[in-house]
């Protein structure tokens, strides 16, 4: 079905379900609303998805977050004005409208121990036991939001409302790659050893940026992430599997 | 017509913070991939065009303490951006000028004398892989460069096929009034941020009335400043969004961070403007201490600036668009 295009009423602002915004000569952020849902979030991919379908000649990248998506562009190639005109005239998916299924990943995780340092921490934030908190964490299916942070780090969520514990008031200076993580309303996993503040509650063995590849990255924005609780035996075996290639 | 063997370096002393650079590795920050790249972007496409390397060519980025270099063949380099205070066995050599190192020449810096990174083109250029598109260095994920580290001594860095020196003569020099002037001061236009909402009224008043700091909390993904506060309205509700090269973000303590090449892709932090592109090149030779000054401008003047500098560039240095493999 084509989209619908909002040119025509492009003289009612108040209309509009998107605004344009520079960010420096050389970048524009496309916003699309200021709260995080997955309805917002499925408009971004898929007008991220029209930009990146024009190839264009002079645009550097394309980012899509939870309610925008930033246009890099070369600033000698174009001025900001006519590409945000271009922009306005390229078709977007309305409110409502159904959104594509995203690839379905199963990632196992190992919860708790050295694997997952504070996932006591985030049981008694919670007001449960470390296992039932781990469950109730794989218990249902993530969105992944963006990707950003590091190579491959994927912003999921919406977690359970009583495992949204926020950040550690002082981030680590290292968290190993594959730790699982929560800030707030979102889970995410650290694809490469990092600094970071994000409650470590376990690993996977599986990569997220899987280094030498032509498409390195695991996970991609509008993807869904299952986690799977996993043991010290199962990870050990993937973890030999993955470093061997065979993930 | 002088044929040239690959440049083979040997790195004696690393020096401080001695990387491998180009343009930036574009079309990968949607994966949370950084663009990194040259901070100085026009002295590194100078140092590029003055020994006839195409623009986006690997070169050296040079941190206030440079390496010490040993030649082991016939070499045509380029050394711009910041004085180091190079010398040739031990004679002082000029910056911003094509030069021959002969066999067996030994290249040195010595104290900073203006700016803080310069670069150091070859012939060439410098034959590592390319990761997602781009030779760059980000040292912080280990990706691109020499193995996705800074240098070290005992490295051996070799060259790429250099054009026949009929195309670009030892001593081509770009024109002295081209020549940027560093100083412990400087002054960036910038354009309002896309945030202006979750700021106070007259923060954009305070950041331009105001004189920054450079504090020693800086390095290639940006610089704290030190300054008057910026006042929010909200820290809270901000929701991470896309990041520029230059934007001013604003953490909850009102002190703005410059990000710069080795930004992270998206942050949590609003910002309430954005350094021109025109001016990121003289953002990228200041150090700790150093102060800023901020001045308004529309994105359609910094457009136009950039047009500008662009075109005279490539008057007095026309790019080089021959293409190695």
């Amino acid at each position: 079905m084509p989209f619908r295009s909002h040119t025509r009423r492009s003289h009612h602002p108040k209309k509009e379900s998107f605004r344009i915004l520079p960010l420096g000569d050389s970048a524009l952020t496309i916003e699309f609303g200021n709260v995080i849902n997955s309805e917002i979030n499925s408009r971004v991919v898929a007008f991220a998805k029209t930009v990146f379908n024009q190839h264009w000649q002079g645009i550097h990248d394309i980012v899509p977050t939870y309610r925008s998506v930033t246009v890099h562009f070369d600033p000698l190639q174009w001025d900001s004005a006519t590409l945000a005109k271009r922009l306005k005239t390229l078709p977007r998916r309305e409110p409502g409208q159904a959104d594509p299924q995203g690839i379905l990943h199963e990632i196992p995780v190992l919860y708790g121990g050295e694997w997952g340092p504070d996932l006591e921490a985030v049981a008694t934030f919670a007001g449960l036991q470390p296992d039932e908190a781990s469950a109730l964490h794989a218990s249902i299916q993530y969105r992944v939001y963006m990707l950003g942070f590091s190579p491959g780090f994927p912003y999921l969520g919406l977690i359970p409302e009583r495992l949204a514990m926020p950040r550690r008031s002082t981030p680590r200076t290292t968290v190993p790659a594959g730790s699982v993580g929560i800030a707030d309303h979102q889970t995410g996993i650290y694809p490469i050893a990092t600094p970071g503040g994000w409650q470590l509650i376990g690993r996977t063995p599986i990569a997220m940026y899987r280094k030498g590849r032509a498409d390195p990255f695991l996970l991609k924005p509008g993807d869904i992430v299952q986690f799977n609780p996993i043991d010290r035996h199962e990870f050990d075996r993937l973890s030999h599997k993955s470093a061997h290639g065979n993930d | 017509m002088m044929k040239l063997q690959p440049a083979e370096i040997l790195v004696l002393k690393s020096g401080w913070l001695t990387t491998i650079q180009d343009l930036g590795r574009h079309g990968h920050q949607h994966y949370g991939v950084s663009v990194s790249g040259a901070m100085d972007s026009f002295s590194m496409i100078v140092a590029n065009r003055l020994v006839g390397n195409p623009d986006q060519t690997a070169i050296l980025e040079l941190t206030l303490k440079g390496p010490e270099l040993q030649f082991e063949q016939d070499t045509v380099v380029a050394i711009t951006g910041a004085d180091l205070s190079p010398t040739l066995d031990n004679r002082n050599v000029p910056m911003w000028r094509s030069m021959l190192i002969p066999r067996g020449g030994q290249l040195r810096f010595g104290v900073p004398r203006a700016g803080t990174r310069a670069y150091l083109s070859i012939a060439g250029g410098i034959d590592v892989p390319l990761v997602l598109g781009s030779r760059a260095t980000h040292c912080a994920s280990e990706t691109g460069g020499l193995h996705g580290r800074p240098l070290k001594q005992g490295d051996v860095l070799r060259g790429g096929k250099p054009a026949p020196l009929i195309t670009q003569p030892i001593g081509t020099e770009l024109p002295a009034p081209l020549r940027p002037c560093y100083e412990r001061s400087a002054t960036l236009r910038i354009i309002p941020g896309p945030q202006q909402m979750f700021f106070k009224k007259h923060s954009l008043t305070t950041l331009t009335q105001a004189h920054y700091t450079v504090s020693p909390q800086s390095n290639r993904m940006g610089y704290r400043l030190a300054g008057s506060k910026i006042a929010q309205k909200d820290t809270a509700s901000f929701i991470s969004d896309g990041t520029a090269t230059g934007s001013l973000q604003v953490p909850s303590d009102g002190q703005p961070i410059l990000l710069m090449a080795d930004r992270q892709t998206t942050g949590g932090y609003p910002k309430i403007a954005v350094v021109i592109s025109a001016d990121l090149p003289l953002a990228a030779q200041l150090a700790p201490g150093d102060r800023i000054r901020f001045v308004l401008c529309t994105v359609a003047q910094a457009q136009r600036l950039l047009r500008i500098q662009h075109a005279q560039l490539d008057v007095a240095l026309p790019p080089c668009d021959r293409h190695y493999t």
